[in-house]
């Protein structure tokens, strides 16, 4: 019987062919705790006498965010994860200024194609770039991971996206999934595993894929997914790293429902607010002044992204009245943007630099927003309150429209600014 | 597993940011976390669903974060039962794993108004309306018996025979 790779992944988990909507108890290959949840898998242990975990050597602890931290409890909940780390031997343990765990998994090269990944996290599906399979659970199930090992999971029904033709200059990876999730909505692919298809994928680099995957959640999925190919083998390589055999979908496995999308037809996007599939072309949408651009996150935190908004930036200012905070995804995003130049010119133009991590996409820190503020942001959510405040707004594009609405001090389309 | 309460209604694609803000995410007592339940929509809407304790939701409750606390900030404030057009995954997931029942019913979700009184049996699928009947499709088995025990770690507890701690709530 033919398969999707989300049923090959968990198959092999499972020990034993398996199909959609099938209940199965295992063990993934990696289970991902962060700060904001590992305070409460330390009071699951306490409630439950847990004194013994399953397998050390499959999790990881990240601290992205909260770090640094910002207030005493948070200071706490970090220094209980410490202290978890070192009873139990786990030695992957990510501290302050480390960065954002997806982005960490992927360019350390830890998690490989065909994994399946588990993390108090949402966003997890953005290791699906690599071939890899995530998926977000909560933090009862989590402590319950650490401890036992394994744990029941439904194999999700799958949805295929096929990408055809190339992006436009002034477009960019997250100008697509706005375009997917515009086409789709926020629940076009509710309890499934997108699985990307497409000769256009040969033109996307691992960065890029990221991004397509990362918003995977926001059409409601479970994992979103690019079968492992010769880009992915070669991330792979330059980490020093042989990947072997990569698992792939069968040519006739079913999907719940199929989409092609146009690469060739996709100009900037803007989501605004408050929900994530409010979207359209940057030029549809009133020319609102901003007061803040947020650029970072799991979703536009990267080199690349940094070196788009660079290349608007060089030479120019950010608007007087606007700030604008760059907040590298990783230590090793920031590392490679100082030694390429990148955070000059950022900080040339007025940009602010914050400590690698999730920073202020989620409303805790380091750039939140006060009541009736504007932001544009590259980040994945536009939620009331999401950055602090019920009565901000903000509109979600791509690094080079969050640069360039930064120049203009107001939403702009990027492609103002092509050389 | 038969639960009561009185319903408030909410729409579509209630987020988890409106149910529960991040920056309040190292609070761990399901009591305590109660005080920011949908901090961002106001304290009189907490109210009213505290009081009536069944919240009846549109398409896709609980999108966004995989944050445990929007459901046991819903358990500590008392809330019985959720019912929805649909759920987000993780959502769903800590409902049962947390043991707040849930019912995804279209038909229920629609067929509810604010205040009006509801009694449901869970495994049976039968909902009370007054003296209408409404059938909905039960929980499968394995998710079932999850819930009822109230949650993972309870079901656990349940199967090993000996329970060492109270259910985490
Ligand atoms: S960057 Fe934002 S979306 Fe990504 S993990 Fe951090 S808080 Fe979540």
């Amino acid at each position: 019987m033919p398969h999707t790779l989300a049923e090959k992944i968990m198959g092999r988990l499972a020990g034993r062919p398996v199909t959609a909507g099938e209940f199965i108890e295992i063990g993934p290959d990696w289970t991902f705790s962060l700060d904001d949840g590992i305070g409460l898998v330390d009071r699951y242990f306490r409630l439950h006498n847990v004194e013994k975990i399953a397998d050390p050597s499959r999790i990881a602890l990240f601290y992205d965010h909260y770090s640094p931290a910002d207030t005493p409890l948070h200071a706490h909940v970090q220094r209980v994860g410490r202290e978890l780390c070192a009873k139990f031997g786990i030695d992957k343990l990510f501290d302050v200024g480390e960065g954002i765990s997806h982005q960490i998994a992927v360019e350390q090269g830890f998690v490989r194609p065909g994994h399946m990944v588990t993390n108090t996290d949402s966003h997890t599906c953005t290791i699906g770039a690599v071939g890899a399979v995530g998926c977000g659970i909560g933090v009862a199930e989590m402590a319950y991971l650490w401890a036992h090992g394994k744990l029941w999971f439904r194999v999700p029904e799958s949805v295929k996206i096929t990408l055809e033709g190339r992006l436009p200059p002034g477009s960019a990876a997250k100008d697509i999934v706005l375009a997917i999730l515009q086409r789709i909505s926020a629940r076009g692919a509710l309890y499934s595993s997108v699985e990307y298809h497409g000769p256009a994928l040969a033109h996307l680099s691992i960065p890029e894929r990221m991004t397509l995957c990362n918003m995977g959640i926001e059409m409601g999925a479970k994992f979103a997914v690019v079968p492992g190919d010769e880009v992915t083998r070669a991330h792979y390589a330059s980490l020093g790293i042989e990947v072997g055999d990569m698992p792939q979908p069968d040519a006739d496995a079913r999907y719940a429902a199929s989409h092609t999308i146009d690469l060739s037809t996709i100009g900037p996007m803007l989501s605004a607010p408050n929900k994530v599939d409010n979207v359209h072309a940057v030029g549809d949408i009133e020319p609102l002044a901003i007061n803040q651009a947020f650029l970072g996150t799991c979703t536009n935190g990267r080199f690349e992204d940094l070196a788009a908004a660079a290349a608007i930036l060089k030479g120019r200012q950010v608007a007087p009245g606007v700030r604008m905070i760059v907040t590298p995804a990783s230590k090793a995003v920031y590392r490679r943007a100082l030694r390429e130049g990148v955070i000059e010119i950022l900080v040339e133009a007025g940009c602010v630099v914050t400590t690698p991590g999730c920073g202020a996409c989620a409303g805790i820190h380091q750039g939140v927003l006060a009541e009736t503020e504007v932001c544009i942001a590259s980040s994945s959510r536009n939620f009331l309150g999401r950055m602090g405040n019920r009565d901000a707004k903000i509109y979600l594009g791509s690094p080079a429209t969050v640069a360039a609405s930064a120049v203009n001090g107001r939403l702009t389309d990027p492609r103002e600014f092509l050389p | 597993m038969k639960v009561s309460g009185t319903v408030t209604t909410i729409g579509d694609d209630i987020d988890t940011d409106i149910i529960f803000p991040a920056r309040y995410l190292a609070i761990l007592d399901p009591k305590e976390q109660a005080k920011y339940l949908f901090e961002p929509l106001g304290a009189a809407f907490r109210d009213q669903v505290c009081a009536g304790g069944v919240l009846a939701a549109g398409w896709n409750f609980g999108c966004g974060s995989s944050r445990e606390h929007a459901v046991t900030s819903l358990i500590g404030a008392g809330v019985k039962l959720v019912v929805a057009k649909s759920f987000s995954r993780i959502f769903f997931r800590n409902s049962i794993n947390t043991g707040l029942p849930v019912i995804v019913s279209p038909e229920l979700a629609d067929a509810v108004v604010d205040g009006v009184p509801v009694e449901v049996d869970l495994a049976a699928g039968g909902a009370k309306l007054g003296d209408r009947l409404i059938a909905f499709t039960s929980l499968s088995p394995e998710l079932l018996a999850i819930l009822t025990a109230g949650g993972l770690w309870a079901a656990h507890e349940q199967k090993m025979g000996g329970n060492h701690a109270a259910h985490a709530g």
